[in-house]
């Protein structure tokens, strides 16, 4: 009981600390650069701690699902009701708790040495442009940043409704727009390259777009269940009952579905799934540990935490239900379609953004054939390899930076043709991106993504959702192949630049993160292994994290029997997919100038790949351009110039003219005298000058006048 | 004698008049001696926002009745039968009453450097533009509703047409026809309700509540024809634009804070308190122009050049959120309104001082002059983004607790009986987005591209000042409404029950 309360207490307490670091680094220690990074440090490190108690509490509870930490208090009164507010731990809950903290204070870690900590300030320097060998300008305003994110995920992470989670969706869609633009003043001498505050506007938009589809579907949820707390919701069969038997506004589906629906669109834009992807490539403008927060800490990983906590609702009526249908089809998709894009990125940071959004299809898929339990694995082992790789791409850029300002040579130091050689130079982000690449594809048995990405094709196997399954694992084939593209192109062979030969490997605080998330890169996957593996099954306490998980839920979903079958496969998808990548790039590394072969195999598919299928191109033509002519012309220019204003002036010409008629009956029809109310209707023409004439007292006359047939109207009537 | 002074030291009487205290000082002194007539001002309106403050202290928010009143014969006419000094403050109107009294001395107050023409002049101007909107909030007679009503528009009309900018004399003769064009419809009817149902008396005339639904309808249309041009809603919307970008930084504060809720603040006192059966009859057509609005102001704002005309058109949009939520008559919907009235008080006051900063220090707002400003001016830029997330509804800030209250009770009215009002409004949500981040983008973010904003100063101490009790509440209400809503739930309730049983009637 005690413990309990302690928890309590401490989920409360989980988002304060960087959220008050937030506001501690903007007032007193922006001026304080080790201050700052101490701060925030020291925040999130409390947060790490207060997750781990709470989570290292709920793994000594049993039977943790069915006693999960709730409080709450009243937000806002709306009528009848009041909307509450509260955080609540369940197990999902603890998934999330154990590695979002973790990452993020890592993140922040990364960040010290990343912004140059320790060198002076490089005199060429400006706020708002990326430093060029000094320390960052705005060094404490990027931890502040940082902090507001993490504090927001894990807003959103201890909610326990969704008006609150929104709250931190919508504060981490703020913070992306800030830290991917935060340098907000950098511009390139190619007009058509997409700048940093570019980035973050189109990042902010398209994923706002998402959310107030999202909002409508929470309005719509408040409105049929009254309340907008999970738990409230999903263990209460009677709404539920209702949820699922009301009509909705899409004849034939079942409300229930179609919120769930509305709601991922929330998703579908903050997880960056097609046809809303378009903005996470580019969010790749932000510095690189803001990539690795969006891409594994928090953002993105947040929009699948979202479905899979909305899965009772998506799932209600059994297997099947039209929602999970098309979460399934936009998965499955997504992952395939990014995983081509990702063949033929050259820009390092890119390869992993497209990665990231196609291992994102693969949780949405395997939430949307009702592998809940695989889809929170993967969300975990993912965050874990992909916040390393991002950090460790990081590492690279400042490693081939460094190079630059040795030799003074102008290159993007993100374009992996660029590099080669790397692994003499940077032993330490070689080995450790060498770990997350292979988790990242899978390779057999000892990495985590191995074991997670194996359990969302067995499901899919097992439960013979066939098309889920093929598609699922070309992808993951040409997922091993271009990751081992990528840690070819990087490290092996020669250097092809004179700045890649002259690289050295980054600080401590930067390679330290690496060291740390390689260690859960390999072992968190084994928490998951199937109870009926052999041998390792059984070793490992018969896959703890699905009996732990699946408390969350109010029903039991059935899981599979283990079969040889999709092992099989997924092992050959993974280790064809990494051998070929060895085969093309790895056996002979390319030497300077040397064409990438894949231009010649793919022919134009090529093209259409590197231009990511020109969906920036399409968007642009069929949305964009539209929407600012109707504004611009149609809008403002027509309507409202010319129609409405020019309705408005007709009739005050109208006015004026039976003014100046009232005005000439009154000067030759009663006495000739120029009446002051008779100046006063012409007013509503052109010819009014009372002020500049100065002559005020016309005005009041006009008012008093009024005043005085008011009271001739009241006095008649009251007769 | 006694009974004199006992109403004039009555909390309302106080609150509404105390300006002209200040008025008749400021007539005393000389109009050279500008610092010293300035603290007049600003001190006189500061001293009423502390009175208001104390009308807030005596407050009761359990009650949903009115409170504090004061009423007295003014004008004995015939032997049963007159106009009524009545005033009275409830739930609907108390949070209004401050934000007048609040965002009054603020714009004074920025006006510090911006006025050097006329202070004299311009300081009383703004003294009695405060007294006609309390008066406003404050009438329960209907006539002398409407004597306040009118009252407003004369300084409002003084301060754009000679303080204003080079079009100000059409802009001022826009808004005041505009305006008085419509007042005159509610003029017509509130006489015809006197003389029909022998009282102008607001409180009487909501007890009584027995005019046939077909009166109703012509009445709620007269009166809704001043309301809606004030609002203002789309189509009558053009005055507003222009009146605007011609006032000068303070007014624009105090149209936008204050004077276009006197037309929301219409809407919700008269004609859903008088005319609930005609109020559910033509809930769906308004609600269909709010919602039009909605769209319409944010199509509109985008493309414009001029950032003050960017911001006005986003009141268009804004308060067609306010009208949407009024004509969900239900809890949800009209407490929403209410806060999003007080939140558009606040986020487009702020967005217009801020606004004004920029035009004071470069002598233009067109935004091609702009860009990288963050870099030249980084605590300007910060505020200026809370300000500009708070105006589209980012949650956290007040702006959403509004947005997303009018949206569920929208969603679930049953007097406009369709999902698709709350739909097709969100997409105004998005479309606000949109015309900030462009306007935010444009000004602040690239890199200083125009010479002549290189060495432009950082925010001043009082410039300062001015902000921070604006930030305060954007904050506050964005964190934890909870206060704010309980200072309305009793009154909106007991409205919205007078609303129910009105349709109780109508089905039989």
């Amino acid at each position: 009981m005690v413990i309990m309360e302690m928890s309590e207490m401490l989920t409360w307490l989980v988002p304060a600390p960087p959220l008050i670091s937030f506001f501690v680094i903007i007032l007193f220690t922006s001026r304080h650069r080790s201050m700052s990074h101490l701060v925030a440090l020291f925040a999130m490190g409390l947060s790490l701690l207060f997750s781990w108690v709470i989570v290292f509490n709920a793994l000594s509870t049993d039977h943790f699902g069915e006693h999960p930490i709730a409080s709450d208090v009243g937000w806002l009164p709306t009528g009848d009701t009041v909307l509450r507010m509260g955080v609540a731990v369940d197990p999902l809950t603890i998934v999330m708790l154990t590695f979002v903290p973790l990452a993020c204070f890592l993140i922040i870690l990364y960040s010290v040495g990343y912004s140059n900590f320790g060198k002076g300030r490089d005199q060429r320097d400006i706020s708002g442009s990326p430093p060029h060998h000094g320390v960052e300008p705005m060094y404490s305003r990027f931890f502040a940043f940082l902090s507001l994110f993490a504090g927001a995920m894990l807003v959103l992470t201890v909610a326990d409704n969704l008006l609150l989670l929104f709250f931190g969706w919508e504060i981490m869609g703020l913070c992306s727009y800030l830290l991917i633009g935060f340098w907000y003043g950098r511009t390139y001498d190619d007009k058509f390259q997409i700048t940093p505050s570019g980035a973050a506007v189109k990042a902010f938009m398209t994923t706002r777009l998402a959310d107030v589809i999202m909002l409508i579907g929470i309005a719509y949820l408040y409105f049929e269940a009254g309340t907008l707390n999970f738990r409230e919701i999903f263990f209460n069969e009677e709404i539920m009952k209702h949820l699922l038997e009301s009509p909705s506004l899409i004849g034939g589906m079942a409300a229930a579905h179609f919120i769930g629906l509305l709601i991922f669109a929330g998703t579908v834009g903050k997880s960056a799934q097609f046809p809303l992807h378009v903005w996470l490539p580019d969010a790749m403008e932000g510095p690189t540990p803001v990539s690795a927060m969006i891409h594994a800490a928090a953002m993105v990983s947040a929009g699948v935490y979202m479905v899979i906590r909305m899965f009772p609702l998506l799932n209600s009526g059994g297997h099947g239900s039209p929602a999970l249908t098309v979460m399934a089809f936009v998965g499955a998709f997504t992952a395939l379609f990014a995983a081509t894009i990702a063949v033929a990125q050259n820009d390092v940071k890119r390869v992993l953004a497209y990665s990231t959004i196609s291992q994102l299809g693969y949780m949405i898929a395997a939430l949307g054939i009702g592998a809940y339990v695989a889809a929170a694995f993967h969300l975990m082992t993912h965050a874990f390899f992909k916040a390393l790789l991002f950090m460790g791409s990081g590492s690279i850029i400042h490693g081939v930076e460094h190079g630059m300002h040795q030799t003074n040579d102008k290159l993007d130091p993100q374009d992996m043709l660029n590099m080669g050689g790397l692994a003499k130079r940077m032993p330490t982000t070689y080995w450790t991106f060498v770990i997350g690449g292979f988790s990242l594809a899978g390779f057999p048995f000892v990495t985590a993504g191995f074991w997670s990405k194996d359990e969302i094709l067995a499901d899919a196997f097992a439960h013979g959702h066939w098309w889920v399954f093929v598609v699922l694992l070309i992808s993951a084939f040409l997922t091993a192949f271009y990751t081992m593209r990528q840690i070819s192109l990087t490290f092996l062979g020669d250097a092809r630049t004179e700045s890649a030969a002259k690289a050295h490997e980054s600080a401590w605080t930067m390679t330290l993160p690496l060291v740390v998330l390689s260690f859960f890169a390999v072992f968190a996957g084994y928490v998951g292994v199937h109870m009926d593996f052999p041998v390792l099954g059984a070793m490992l306490g018969s896959n703890p994290f699905e009996h732990f998980v699946i408390g969350s839920l109010p029903h039991h979903i059935s899981g599979f029997e283990f079969e040889w079958t999709p092992v099989i496969f997924s092992v050959v998808a993974g280790i064809s997919g990494l051998f070929l990548g060895w085969l093309v790039y790895g056996r002979r590394p390319l030497v300077i100038g040397q064409q990438d072969p894949l231009v010649k195999v793919l022919g134009p598919l090529y093209g259409v790949f590197a231009n990511k299928y020109y969906f920036d191109e399409l968007y642009n033509v069929v949305l964009v351009r539209p929407v600012k002519w109707i504004s611009e012309v149609v809008a403002f220019k027509w309507i409202d110039r010319v129609l409405i204003d020019g309705a408005l002036h007709s009739v005050a010409n109208l006015t004026m003219k039976i003014g100046s008629v009232a005005v000439w009956f009154e000067k030759w029809g009663i006495d000739y005298a120029p009446d002051k109310f008779g100046d006063g209707v012409r007013f509503s023409g052109q010819s009014f000058r009372v002020i500049q004439s100065g002559r005020v007292q016309d005005y009041l006359n006009i008012t008093l006048s009024a005043v005085v047939v008011i009271g001739a109207i009241l006095f008649v009537i009251l007769r | 004698m006694s009974e004199f002074i006992l109403h004039i030291t009555s909390t309302l009487t106080v609150v509404t008049f105390f300006p002209l205290v200040g008025v008749f000082v400021l007539l005393l002194i000389n109009k050279e001696k500008k610092d010293l007539l300035r603290w007049v001002g600003v001190g006189t309106a500061l001293l009423t926002f502390i009175f208001s403050l104390v009308m807030l202290g005596q407050f009761d928010s359990q009650d949903a009745g009115m409170q504090l009143v004061v009423s007295e014969t003014w004008i004995q006419i015939g032997s049963n039968w007159s106009i009524d000094y009545h005033l009275g403050v409830d739930g609907l109107s108390v949070l209004l009453v401050l934000l007048g009294t609040l965002l009054t001395p603020i714009a004074m107050f920025a006006s510090w450097t911006a006025i050097e023409e006329r202070v004299k002049e311009y300081m009383i101007f703004f003294l009695l533009l405060e007294v006609g909107m309390t008066g406003v909030f404050l009438a329960l007679d209907l006539f002398l509703f409407y004597i306040f009503w009118e009252f407003t528009l004369v300084p409002m009309y003084f301060l754009i047409g000679i303080w204003g900018g080079e079009n100000r004399i059409y802009a001022s003769i826009k808004f005041f026809l505009y305006t008085m064009a419509g007042s005159i419809l509610m003029l017509v009817a509130v006489l015809w309700i006197g003389t029909v149902q022998g009282t102008f008396s607001y409180t009487a005339l909501v007890s009584m509540g027995n005019i046939p639904l077909g009166t109703q309808r012509w009445l709620f249309l007269a009166f809704a024809a001043a309301f809606a041009i004030k609002v203002p809603m789309w189509p009558l919307h053009s005055w507003l634009p222009d009146a605007h970008v011609e006032a000068p930084t303070a007014g624009s504060v105090i149209l936008a804070g204050v004077l276009l809720k006197l037309g929301t603040y219409g809407f919700l006192r008269f004609n859903l308190g008088l005319f609930p059966d005609a109020s559910h009859y033509f809930a769906p057509s308004i609600a269909f122009l709010a919602v039009v609005g909605i769209i319409y102001g944010a199509i509109v704002s985008y493309p414009q050049k001029d950032v003050k005309k960017l911001v006005a058109y986003s009141s268009v949009s804004h308060l067609g959120f306010v009208m949407l939520g009024l004509f969900a008559l239900n809890d949800l919907g009209i407490q929403g309104a209410i806060l999003q009235m007080v939140n558009h008080g606040i986020s487009t006051g702020a967005l217009f001082l801020i606004v004004g900063m920029i035009y004071e220090r470069r002598h233009t707002r067109s935004l091609d002059e702009f860009g990288g400003l963050w870099t030249v001016m980084p605590l300007y830029g910060s505020l200026t983004l809370i300000v500009v997330l708070s105006s589209m509804g980012l949650p956290g800030l007040n702006g959403f607790v509004g947005e997303f209250t009018i949206l569920l009770g929208a969603f679930g009215s049953q007097a406009l009986g369709s999902y698709f009002y709350s739909i097709f409004a969100a997409l105004g949500v998005i479309l606000a987005a949109i015309y900030m981040l462009w306007m935010f983008q444009k000004m602040f973010l690239g890199s200083v591209s125009n010479e002549k904003n290189t060495l432009l100063q950082d925010l001043n101490w009082r410039e300062i000042v001015v902000l921070v009790p604006l930030l305060i509440l954007i904050f506050w209400i964005g964190l934890y409404p909870s206060p704010f809503f309980n200072l309305m739930s009793a009154s909106v309730e007991q409205l919205t029950a007078a609303l129910d049983f009105g349709t109780a009637l109508v089905l039989q």
